[in-house]
C-alpha cells in the first residue's frame, strides 16, 4: 500500500518541501496523537508539549503499525527513551522513534516519518521524504514493497 | 522370583502425604527406576495437614496432592483399591486382596496410623467418629446435619482442630480432655490454661481431667457420656481424637521387628528388620518414637531416596516444634517446651487482657535456647525457633528476644545464621541452599521461590526467607531496584504516596518535579491510574488524555484491527429482556460481532472510533452505564442466581452482587479487579478465583482475598468467616484501599499479597484489627471514590470536546479502508491478512 506512494515522492526529486495545511492546532492534543488522511495515507501527528522547554515539538510518522498490522500508532502513547521521543504502538507495545520512525525493539521495521509544521494555527505537513531519514525510508521501502 | 508375575524395582505400599513425597522424591533422583504404588484406598494422596479447610469450603479436588495422570506423566504405576494381604520376604513379593501378585527389589511400607479410640462401652455407635479421612469428615458433616451438640475426645492438637471443624459446621462445641490441660505435649500448664481461656470464650466449652466411663443414651441429647467423677455430659455426636497408632499390622503378620506399643523398627536409613523392606512416616518407629508430623515423615522419605540411591542422607530424628493457629488463635512450641532438662530456666511474659503467654527455656552454662511456648502472638516464632535449631548464643539479656518490643528490632540478622540453618522446613530448604541459587543465578525473591521451593509449603518462613535473601543479595552488590521505568526514582506505591502527600494532579507536574524525560508508556498510565485512584477525574481530562492506554483513551477494548469491542454494565449479569433487545438492535444497526462474557456481560466487537460515541449515545438513552471493561479497575461481580431462586441458596447473592458492583464501579487500581458473589457454599459463581469472592454461609458471609483465573491461577485465601453485611463491606473498602495504595504498577492482588511481607496473617492484621490504625482513611477514601463516580461514556458524549476525539482522520469523515470484514456463522469478523491482500487486490485492480 505504501511503496507506490513513495516512489511517487521519490521521482517529484525537489528539495523543497511542499507544505500543505492538514487541520489547525485545535484539532490536536497535547501530549497525544490524531491521524491525518493526505494523498491516501494515514499519517499519524503527534504534539509533544513540555512544560520544561517551553517549547511544542510536532512529529509525522506513518500510522499503519507493520508488526500488529493496523492503523494505530496515531493511538499509542509517547515518550522518550533517553533522549529520542518515541511512540508505543498501541497493539504490542513497541516503540518507534518519531525521528528516525526505527523500531527500538525490531529495528527491521521502519515507519516512515514526515515533517511537520505549525504556522499560526495551521499545522502542515511535507509529504516529501524528509532529508534526515532518508536511510529509513529506504528501508522502510523494502520492508513493505 | 516366579514367572508371569510383575518386576518392580520398586513398591509402595500406601499413598498419604509421606508415602507421595517419597514418590516424587525418588522420581526425581532417579527416572529409570520402575514404580508401584499400591493404594488401599480409592482416592490417591491428599493434604491431610488441611483437612480442617474441608469445612470452609474445600473440595477433596481441592486437597488432592496427585493424580493418576500425574503419576502417569511421571511413569509411575498406581493401583487403587489394591490392599496388601501379603507380604512374602523370601520371594519378594506382594499378594493384593484379589490375588495379583507383584514383585519387589525394595518394598516401601507407607501405611501411615490410624486413629485411637478409647475402650469406652458404647463408643461404636453410629455417631461415634473419628477425624482422619476425606470419608471421615463426610460422615461428619453429615452427623453434624442432624446434631446439635457436638463433644470432641482429646484436647490435643488434632482435637482442637477437630473442635474447630465442629464449630464451623455450626454445632455446639465441647472438648473433653483427659489431661489437666490442653494441649499438653506442647505447651505448660500456664499456657494450657491461657488457651483454654480464649478458647472458652470463642464459644468451645472445654472440659479438662474428665474420664470418660461409658457412652449411654442420652436424655436430652442423643448421647450422655458419663465421666469418672460422677458428672456427665449431653451430646449428640462424639468425636474421637485420643492419638494415633501405626498401621503396622501387615508387619507384624509377615514378622517384621514391631515396638514394644507398636510401631515397625527402622534405623537410621529407614530399614526395617528385612534388608530390601523400609518404613516411613507414622507407621514407623524411631528410636522408640513414632512421629506424628508430616515433616519428620517427609525426611524419613528423603533418607531412604538416598539410601536406594546409594548417597548419604540420614534420618535423625526430628525437630517436633510447631507452629499453628487454631480457630484464629496463635500457639507455637518449640523444643524443650516443659523445661524438662535438668539445670533448664526460664523466661516468662504474660499479658493477661490480651491473652498472651510467653516463655523461653534456656540452658544456662551453654547460653542456648532450647524450648519455648507461645501462646496468642506467635510473631517471635521463627527467631526463637532459629536460636534453638541453630544453637546460637543467646543476647545478654534472653528476656528481650520475648518481651513486648519498645521499638528495638529484635529480630534476629540474617548474617547470625549459619550456612546450614533450615530456613524452610516444609522443603529442607537450608541457607546454604539459597546461597547456592543465588550464585547460580537467582536474583530474586520470586527466583529463589521458584528454583528452591522455599517458603511454597506453609509458608510460615517468608519474612526469613526474605531476610536472608535481601542479606545475601546486598552483599553482593545487587541493589534491589523497584524504580518504575528510567523517568522516576520510584516504586508506583513511592509515587502514589508523593502525588498524595504533595496533592500532584497532573502528569507535567508530577514528571517536573520527581522525573525526567518525557515519561513513557509505564509510567504515563500508572500516573494516570494513581491520579484516578486518588481524585477519580474524568479519565479524558486534556492532561490526563495523553497518559491513557489506547483503550482508557477511547473507553473502549482495542481488537487487533484496530477496531473497540463495547461491553456495558451489567451488574451481577442480571439484564432485563428489553436491555437484551436494546443490545441486540445496537449490534444489528453497526454490524457488531457479539460473545458472552465470562463475566455475565455481553461484548459488541467491530465498533470503529468514530461509531463509538453513537452507539454509546443508544446505550445510555436505554439506561445502561460504561462497565470499564478497558480500565484497569472494578470489572464485573459475577453472581449466581441465590436464595431468591435457588432451592440451595442461604442468601440473596444477587441482590449483594449488584449492590457490590454498584459500590465499586469506576475505583481504578492498579490492575483489573474481579468479583464473585455465591449463594451458598456449592460456589456456582467461582468466587474463590477472584481477587475478592463473598460465599453465603448460613450466619452471613465469608470473604476470600486475592484469587485470580488467568496464566497463573490461584485460590483465593479465606479472610474472614459468618460476616454481616455492614462488616463484609467495611472489609472490602479497606483491602481494596490497601491494595490500591500498596500495590506496584500492573500487580494483581494475588501477586501483590504473595509479596507482602507477613502474608495473609498481616493482611488480616491491618484490615481486621486496624495494626496501622489507618482503617478510618482507607474507608473514606473509598467514600471519596464513590461519591465522584460517573459514567465516563455519559461525560464524553456530552463534551464537544472529548467527542471530537472519536474519529479516524482529523481532516477527513472517511474510516479506515484496512478494517474489513467477513461473515462467519451468522455474524461479521475481521479479515485475515490474506483475505485483505485479496480484497485489497481487487479494489486496486478496479
Amino acid at each position: 500500500m505504501q511503496a507506490p506512494a513513495l516512489t511517487q515522492n521519490t521521482l517529484r526529486n525537489e528539495d523543497t518541501f511542499e507544505w500543505q495545511n492538514v487541520c489547525t492546532l485545535s484539532d490536536l492534543i497535547p501530549n497525544s496523537g490524531v491521524c491525518a488522511l493526505v494523498e491516501g495515507l494515514q499519517i499519524a501527528i503527534f504534539w509533544v508539549a513540555s512544560k520544561e522547554q517551553q517549547a511544542c515539538s510536532l512529529y509525522g510518522i506513518s500510522n499503519f503499525d507493520p508488526i500488529g498490522k493496523a492503523n494505530v500508532i496515531c493511538r499509542g502513547i509517547i515518550g522518550s527513551i533517553g533522549d529520542e521521543p518515541v511512540v508505543a504502538s498501541p497493539l504490542y507495545k513497541q516503540h518507534f522513534s518519531l525521528i528516525t520512525g526505527q523500531c527500538i525493539e525490531a529495528p527491521e521495521h521502519s515507519l516512515r516519518i514526515f515533517a511537520v509544521r505549525l504556522v499560526n494555527t495551521n499545522v502542515q505537513i511535507s509529504m516529501l521524504p524528509m532529508p534526515m531519514s532518508v536511510t529509513s525510508v529506504s528501508a522502510n521501502e523494502q520492508t513493505t514493497s | 522370583m516366579s514367572t508371569g508375575i510383575i518386576q518392580n524395582d520398586i513398591i509402595v505400599i500406601g499413598n498419604g502425604m509421606v508415602g507421595h513425597h517419597f514418590v516424587e522424591q525418588l522420581r526425581n533422583q532417579n527416572s529409570a527406576l520402575s514404580i508401584l504404588v499400591l493404594c488401599g484406598e480409592s482416592s490417591l494422596a491428599y493434604d491431610r495437614v488441611h483437612l480442617s479447610e474441608f469445612f470452609q469450603g474445600k473440595t477433596a479436588e481441592d486437597l488432592a496432592l496427585t493424580s493418576e495422570t500425574h503419576y502417569k506423566s511421571l511413569n509411575i504405576q498406581v493401583e487403587v483399591n489394591a490392599w496388601v494381604t501379603e507380604i512374602n520376604k523370601a520371594e519378594q513379593t506382594v499378594t493384593i486382596k484379589d490375588g495379583r501378585q507383584y514383585a519387589y527389589q525394595k518394598l516401601i511400607l507407607a501405611t501411615g496410623s490410624f486413629p485411637f479410640v478409647p475402650p469406652i462401652p458404647g463408643n461404636h455407635q453410629a455417631h461415634c467418629l473419628v477425624y482422619r479421612t476425606i470419608e471421615d469428615l463426610h460422615a461428619i458433616k453429615a452427623s453434624a446435619a442432624v446434631s446439635k451438640i457436638g463433644t470432641v475426645v482429646g484436647g490435643g492438637l488434632l482435637g482442637l482442630e477437630a473442635a474447630n471443624a465442629l464449630k464451623e459446621a455450626g454445632l455446639d462445641t465441647h472438648v473433653v480432655e483427659f489431661a489437666p490441660q490442653l494441649m499438653a505435649v506442647q505447651l505448660d500448664p500456664a499456657g494450657g490454661a491461657i488457651l483454654q481461656d480464649k478458647i472458652t470464650k470463642l464459644g468451645v466449652q472445654v472440659h479438662c481431667q474428665k474420664a470418660t466411663q461409658v457412652i449411654e443414651q442420652g436424655q436430652q441429647c442423643r448421647y450422655r457420656m458419663v465421666f469418672a467423677d460422677g458428672s456427665h455430659l449431653e451430646t449428640d455426636m462424639i468425636l474421637f481424637s485420643a492419638g494415633i497408632r501405626p498401621s503396622d499390622a501387615l508387619a507384624r503378620e509377615f514378622d517384621l521387628q514391631i515396638g514394644e506399643r507398636g510401631g515397625i523398627v527402622i534405623d537410621d536409613h529407614c530399614l526395617t528388620s528385612d534388608p530390601n523392606i523400609y518404613a516411613i512416616g507414622e507407621c514407623a518407629l524411631w528410636q522408640n518414637r513414632i512421629f506424628g508430623l508430616v515433616a519428620p515423615g517427609y525426611a524419613m522419605a528423603r533418607a531412604t531416596v538416598s539410601h536406594i540411591v546409594g548417597a548419604n542422607e540420614r534420618f535423625t530424628g526430628a525437630d517436633m516444634s510447631t507452629k499453628l493457629k487454631l480457630m484464629g488463635l496463635e500457639v507455637g512450641s518449640i523444643g524443650d517446651a516443659h523445661a524438662a532438662t535438668s539445670g533448664a530456666q526460664v523466661y516468662t511474659y504474660e499479658n493477661q487482657p490480651k491473652g498472651i503467654y510467653k516463655k523461653i527455656v534456656i540452658e544456662p552454662s551453654q547460653n542456648k535456647l532450647i524450648g519455648a511456648v507461645l501462646v496468642g502472638d506467635t510473631s517471635d516464632y521463627d527467631t526463637l525457633l532459629q536460636y534453638a535449631l541453630n544453637g546460637i548464643d543467646l543476647p545478654e539479656y534472653p528476656e528481650s528476644l520475648i518481651l513486648p518490643s519498645t521499638g528495638e528490632a529484635k529480630q534476629l540478622g540474617a548474617d547470625a545464621l549459619p550456612t546450614a540453618a533450615t530456613i524452610c522446613s516444609c522443603h529442607n530448604v537450608s541457607k546454604g541452599d539459597i546461597i547456592e541459587a543465588i550464585d547460580s543465578g537467582s536474583n530474586s525473591l520470586g527466583d529463589i521461590k521458584t528454583c528452591t521451593k522455599a517458603s511454597t509449603g506453609c509458608g510460615g518462613c517468608a519474612a526469613l526467607l526474605k531476610n536472608v535473601v535481601d542479606a545475601e543479595l546486598s552483599k553482593r552488590g545487587v541493589e534491589v531496584k523497584s524504580d518504575i521505568c528510567e523517568h522516576f526514582a520510584y516504586s508506583r506505591q513511592q509515587l502514589f504516596h508523593l502525588a498524595q502527600v504533595e496533592r500532584i494532579e497532573d502528569f507535567e507536574t508530577l514528571l517536573h518535579t520527581h522525573g525526567k524525560g518525557l515519561g513513557c508508556d509505564i509510567c504515563k498510565p500508572a500516573a494516570a491510574s494513581i491520579f484516578a485512584s486518588l481524585y477519580n477525574d474524568f479519565v479524558l481530562k486534556e492532561q490526563h488524555v495523553g497518559l491513557q492506554d489506547t483503550n482508557d483513551t477511547f473507553l473502549a477494548n482495542m481488537q487487533k484491527d484496530g477496531t473497540y469491542s463495547v461491553v456495558p454494565r451489567v451488574p451481577a449479569g442480571e439484564i432485563t429482556p428489553e436491555q437484551l433487545i436494546v443490545l441486540g438492535t445496537v449490534a444489528k444497526r453497526y454490524n457488531l460481532y457479539t460473545k458472552v462474557t465470562g463475566g455475565q456481560r455481553i461484548d459488541l466487537f467491530g465498533a470503529t472510533v468514530q461509531d463509538l460515541p453513537d452507539i454509546w449515545g443508544l446505550l445510555i438513552d436505554a439506561g445502561f452505564e460504561t462497565g470499564h471493561a478497558y480500565a484497569k479497575g472494578l470489572r464485573t461481580v459475577k453472581s449466581c442466581v441465590g436464595s431468591t431462586w435457588c432451592r440451595y441458596g442461604v442468601q440473596d447473592s444477587v441482590t449483594a452482587a449488584i449492590d457490590i458492583e454498584n459500590r465499586y464501579k469506576g475505583l481504578r487500581s492498579p490492575h483489573k479487579l474481579k468479583m464473585g458473589v455465591s449463594g451458598c457454599t456449592r460456589e456456582c459463581a467461582e468466587a474463590q478465583s477472584k481477587d475478592v469472592g463473598i460465599i453465603a454461609t448460613e450466619k452471613g458471609w465469608n470473604l476470600y482475598v486475592c484469587g485470580n483465573g488467568g496464566m497463573k491461577p490461584r485460590h483465593a485465601d479465606l479472610f474472614a468467616t459468618d460476616l454481616d453485611y455492614p462488616t463484609l463491606i467495611a472489609y472490602v473498602d479497606r483491602f481494596l484501599a490497601f491494595y490500591v495504595k500498596t500495590a506496584d504498577r500492573l500487580q494483581r492482588t494475588s501477586v501483590w499479597l504473595d509479596n507482602l511481607e507477613g502474608g495473609l496473617e498481616y493482611l488480616q492484621d491491618v484490615i481486621i484489627n486496624d495494626a496501622l490504625g489507618i482503617n478510618d482513611a482507607l474507608e473514606s477514601h473509598i467514600q471519596t471514590v464513590i461519591n465522584t463516580y460517573q459514567c465516563e461514556w455519559k461525560t464524553a458524549i456530552e463534551s464537544p470536546d472529548s467527542r471530537k476525539r472519536f474519529r479516524q482522520f482529523v481532516n477527513s469523515d472517511a474510516g479506515d479502508s484496512r478494517q474489513l470484514f467477513v461473515e462467519e456463522r451468522g455474524q461479521m469478523r475481521p479479515a485475515t491478512e490474506q483475505e485483505k491482500a485479496e480484497r485489497i487486490d481487487i479494489v486496486e485492480a478496479l
